[in-house]
């Protein structure tokens, strides 16, 4: 596919042309001392010339000595909140005098455009698609909300410390489907967007921006962005060979790491809130005071919590040691089985958002040490 | 995925906190067929939903048969429901025993307490004659005489297959073994090369009963197992029943011993 290039002082016709279109269009904005994802309605939005520091347990935004503004990592939020919705209802039940009536609650699924997805979210969306679209059941709820998702996908061209999308091979260069995919480029006077459409959806909103064919050269320059950010990756400490995971983790469900992990782990969820790929849940039964009406609500739960395994006789996981080992195993594991993937996409929130530091590449580190001995 | 809305012909009280529920559609239209061995969600209105194993015919009448103990809230509220009353279910799930390699089997049907219910569906398919075995053991044990599942079909099971009971605790008037349910079992003559197992009841009797039949040869992949974990779904989305790479709502909850026995080995997974 032909490159092209949109100059960044007309990134908001990219904007106004998606919401032409009738998307409703959600991006990063700086909100409450973090970027995070919401509406956007005009390219002034966005979080332009901020970025993130990010280490183990800790998050903070910072003026970066550019006007990029798309020179962040992943925050907070992940795009899954707008496909398995947080909360959501799913039936309302009525006693009446001929008896219960059950009606199933299905909303008409908004259009939506994604603004920013980057490659290890192109990755996490399509894993829970895997869970959720393209398995034996369907989450119509889920399937038809993504279903009408447009998605511009940003390559990455600079990382947080906390990113180990290299060695999760999720990035940071989109190698996924999208409807448009660009890199943004910002050298001396320079500043544009190269750009392709991956779709007919996104070859529409192409056609209606002042782009033009791209010289090598502009194409080169995003390259080498791309390519100076795998390699910032590859020499930092979350490098690692991820290729052995399932087996070194099969074989250590006794570690003794799990109880040094268990010693610090909180088992406060915030890992798997912040993950965009958990996709566990639960629901809640309740009635009205009258009794007459009832409702279903599922909402996002959490392997950490004291009572997601709880059966007559008790909780199967009652202590923090055996939640962290199905959490991490889970994800780098037994995934694997279940949906022919890892579960971890490298984006490094877990590590980012974990209260006590808690670094999920710490510990595999930990375990293939005690592993060896 | 909504529940449908049955209706219960018939509530019978097995002993105390313990029950089982008759039902059938409205219309007395045909329900979803089943495999003995899968499980329905049963909602109580407003209070919620549980998994609760089929305990019924696999084929003959229209309805479902549950069988149910008082535990939480939802079990409370499915047994506060009377005769007449409507109950939701969704289902029927899971992967069900394998019926169809039980033929010219030496067939052992182990029962810990409450885990008879989710083996009568298969008992009835062997007493109607719909799969046939060679031979077939019923080794069954609960707690107390007076607290043992159908106790008005015993004395039939055993007329017609060789049935073994076993209490953990009796006055002098039960003729039966007093003891954990694996004594009977060790003294059973097995046949290794046609030996076949169905095991359902407690883990810690379940994994008692696998050592015992290993002890006597019975090879693992002769040995099926019905497992139970916390479900919400039942459908492999809410996470819940995640027991290792398998999901005991889709890939269980019966499973062949081969398949799971490095998973079993694991506490607190």
């Amino acid at each position: 596919m032909q490159e092209s290039v949109l100059q960044a002082e007309d990134l908001d016709l990219l904007i106004q042309a998606i919401r032409g279109e009738g998307y409703q269009l959600l991006g990063p904005v700086l909100r409450d001392h973090a970027i995070v994802y919401d509406k956007v309605e005009s390219a002034a939005d966005l979080p332009r010339g901020w970025t993130d520091e990010q280490e183990k347990g800790t998050y903070r935004v910072k003026r970066r000595d550019d006007d990029a503004y798309f020179g962040y990592a992943a925050g907070p939020h992940s795009w899954k909140k707008f496909l398995q919705l947080p909360r959501r209802p799913v039936w309302r039940a009525q006693k009446g005098n001929h008896g219960v009536a059950i009606t199933e609650i299905v909303e008409e699924a908004p259009a939506m455009a994604f603004l920013g997805v980057r490659s290890c979210e192109l990755h996490a969306i399509a894993t829970q698609d895997r869970v959720f679209v393209d398995d034996k059941y369907r989450n119509d709820s889920y399937a038809n909300r993504r279903a009408k998702l447009f998605m511009v996908a940003v390559n990455c061209t600079s990382a947080a410390a906390t990113c180990f999308c290299t060695s999760m091979n999720t990035g940071p260069e989109i190698t996924l489907p999208s409807d448009l995919a660009m890199t943004e480029v910002i050298d001396g006077e320079a500043h544009y967007f190269l750009i392709k459409s991956g779709s007919s959806r996104g070859e529409r909103v192409l056609q209606q921006l002042p782009v033009k064919p791209a010289i090598k050269d502009q194409v080169q320059r995003a390259r080498n962005a791309v390519e100076r950010t795998a390699q910032q990756m590859a020499r930092g400490p979350r490098s690692f060979d991820s290729s052995d995971l399932k087996a070194l983790l099969y074989r250590n469900y006794e570690s003794p790491s799990w109880d040094q992990v268990a010693d610090r782990c909180l088992s406060c969820a915030n890992c798997t809130m912040a993950c965009p790929t958990c996709f566990c849940s639960t629901v809640e039964d309740t009635t009205d005071l009258s009794g007459d009406h009832a409702e279903r609500w599922e909402r996002w739960d959490s392997c950490f919590t004291g009572d997601f395994t709880y059966i007559s006789g008790g909780s199967v996981r009652a202590d923090t040691r055996s939640r962290y080992r199905q959490w991490m195993t889970h994800k780098l594991a037994t995934w694997h089985d279940q949906f022919g993937r890892s579960g971890c996409v490298g984006c490094g929130r877990c590590i980012a958002w974990c209260p006590v530091g808690i670094d999920l590449t710490e510990e595999v580190a930990r375990i293939r040490e005690l592993d060896k001995s | 995925m909504i529940p449908a809305l049955l209706r219960i012909d018939r509530r019978s009280e097995e002993y105390a906190g313990t029950f089982t529920l008759h039902l059938s559609a409205d219309d007395g239209g045909a329900l979803p067929e089943f495999m003995p061995g899968q499980f329905n969600m049963l909602y109580a209105f407003g209070t919620g939903e549980v998994a609760i194993s089929m305990s019924g015919s696999p084929t003959g009448d229209k309805g479902y048969v549950h069988t149910v103990r008082v535990h939480g809230l939802a079990t409370q509220a499915l047994g506060r429901l009377r005769e007449g009353e409507q109950i939701g279910v969704r289902g029927p799930f899971g992967q069900g025993w394998p019926l169809d390699q039980v033929e010219d089997r030496d067939l052992l049907i182990i029962a810990g307490g409450l885990g008879l219910a989710p083996l009568r569906p298969l008992i009835y398919s062997l007493l109607n004659g719909n799969w046939k075995a060679r031979r077939v053991r019923i080794f069954y044990g609960a707690r107390r005489p007076e607290e043992r599942l159908y106790r008005e079909e015993l004395p039939r099971w055993s007329e017609v297959f060789e049935l073994r009971q076993s209490v953990d605790h009796a006055d002098t008037a039960w003729p039966g073994h007093i003891g954990v349910i694996t004594g009977p079992l060790q003294m059973a003559e097995v046949d290794i090369q046609s030996a076949m197992a169905f095991i359902c009841g407690p883990e810690i009797m379940m994994r008692f009963c696998i050592q015992a039949l290993r002890s006597k040869g019975v090879a693992e992949s002769n040995i099926y197992l019905s497992m139970e974990r916390n479900m919400k779904c039942a459908i492999g989305h809410c996470g819940h029943c995640q027991w290792g790479p398998n999901f005991i709502c889709k890939d269980g909850p019966v499973f062949c011993y081969r398949d799971i026995q490095s998973w079993f080995q694991i506490r607190a997974l």
